[in-house]
């Protein structure tokens, strides 16, 4: 059933992002530290388990696979409500101190890349 | 007409739905008509969104976009954190645990370079504005990785609230730049496989960003880049108001 996939959802994404807001109160800063990852980690982990099992079926794997499918108009709706104004109108030092930490990092990819490539089996 | 306003706000979040689909269907004839499907159709909705958005706050004053539009207020909903959340986690789905796995240490030093090097790039531009103090340095630095970043790092060392506000700009700022940019970039970055998009995630940090720039390059990348990018803000907010705070006293003295 759908609902059943929406729950197994629900089940990772509360677990993940309780241990992202204790780890966050653990090590003493106000911010949820990787909720989401740990969240995401442990749906990659229990539907491969259940479909070990041969408790996933079609149907509950769409109960995921819909939200799936919402990601991209949740993100629209996000980049809907974002800020915008504030950073078109801070001036030019904000817009700076936003582009180029983003263009510092940029240059970083292709080496970081490179240097992990080496490590690669294949 | 003042009916039709009240319903459309009580029943926000579904009227949500139908603009985001209407968003979605005309970028989509966009995409086709105007740029041969050059451009992606989910990166000009997302674009759409921020030029709504620009307009919902000049509109409104207030502080989130067109959600401050009371019958558009079901959009605070539907973007909101826990709608966003959610569906990235959704997405994990589909990614692959080898990758994960093969990428692990790699994405702990992208995340780690990825705040230094933010954080130093946002030092450099306030020092170029004239900046001198560490507070304010380490504030605008701080913002410079993202938006919460720089006001929980602004608030744990004291600094002013025009500081604050200018840090908040900045990471705004930055995961805007990180949406437009990504999918032109990607090229030539070689922002194409699972293993590129994690660093990624490290690296640029802004989870709203990196989501959304990876969204309009290729969806299957987002959980990679989600994966990492969601462990940023965290670290950021650990590492900006103490080793990264004292350095800068210890350079610029306070």
């Amino acid at each position: 059933m759908i609902i059943y996939g929406v729950a197994i959802l629900a089940f990772c994404y509360i677990i993940g992002q309780l241990i992202g807001e204790f780890l966050g109160k653990f090590i003493g800063v106000d911010a949820n530290v990787g909720g989401v990852g740990f969240a995401m980690l442990l749906l990659i982990f229990l539907s491969d388990w259940l479909h070990k099992k041969g408790y996933f079926d079609k149907s509950t794997e769409n109960g995921i696979l819909f939200w799936n499918q919402m990601y991209i108009p949740i993100i629209v709706a996000m980049s809907a409500i974002q800020n915008v104004k504030v950073a078109v109108s801070s001036g030019f030092i904000a817009i700076m101190a936003g582009i180029v930490p983003f263009v510092i990092c940029l240059l970083a990819i292709p080496l970081l890349a490179k240097l992990s490539k080496n490590t690669k089996p294949d | 007409m003042e009916i039709i306003v009240k319903f459309l706000e009580k029943n926000g979040l579904v009227f949500a739905f139908l603009v985001v689909g209407l968003i979605i269907y005309l970028s989509g004839i966009i995409s086709d008509k105007l740029t041969r499907r050059k451009i992606p159709a989910s990166a000009i909705a997302i674009l759409a969104g921020l030029v709504i958005a620009y307009f919902g706050g000049v509109y409104s004053g207030g502080e989130k976009g067109i959600a401050d539009i009371k019958i558009f207020s079901g959009f605070g909903m539907l973007g909101g954190s826990m709608f966003r959340d959610f569906a990235i986690v959704s997405t994990a789905m589909g990614a692959s645990f080898l990758v994960l796995r093969r990428t692990g240490w790699v994405g702990a030093l992208s995340l780690f370079l990825g705040i230094v090097l933010s954080f130093l790039g946002g030092v450099g531009v306030a020092l170029l504005w004239g900046y001198r103090d560490a507070v304010s340095l380490t504030t605008i630095g701080a913002g410079a990785c993202t938006y919460i970043v720089g006001p929980v790092t602004g608030a744990a060392i004291g600094a002013s609230s025009d500081v604050i506000a200018l840090s908040i700009a900045a990471g705004v700022v930055k995961a805007i730049a990180v949406t437009i940019g990504t999918p032109f970039v990607a090229k030539y970055i070689g922002l194409n496989n699972p293993h590129t998009a994690l660093i990624y995630g490290g690296l640029m940090g802004t989870t709203s960003g990196v989501t959304a720039g990876l969204a309009a390059t290729d969806p299957k990348l987002v959980p990679y880049g989600a994966l990492t990018a969601t462990f940023y803000t965290g670290l950021g907010c650990l590492a900006c108001p103490s080793i990264l705070y004292l350095l800068m006293r210890l350079t610029f003295g306070g």
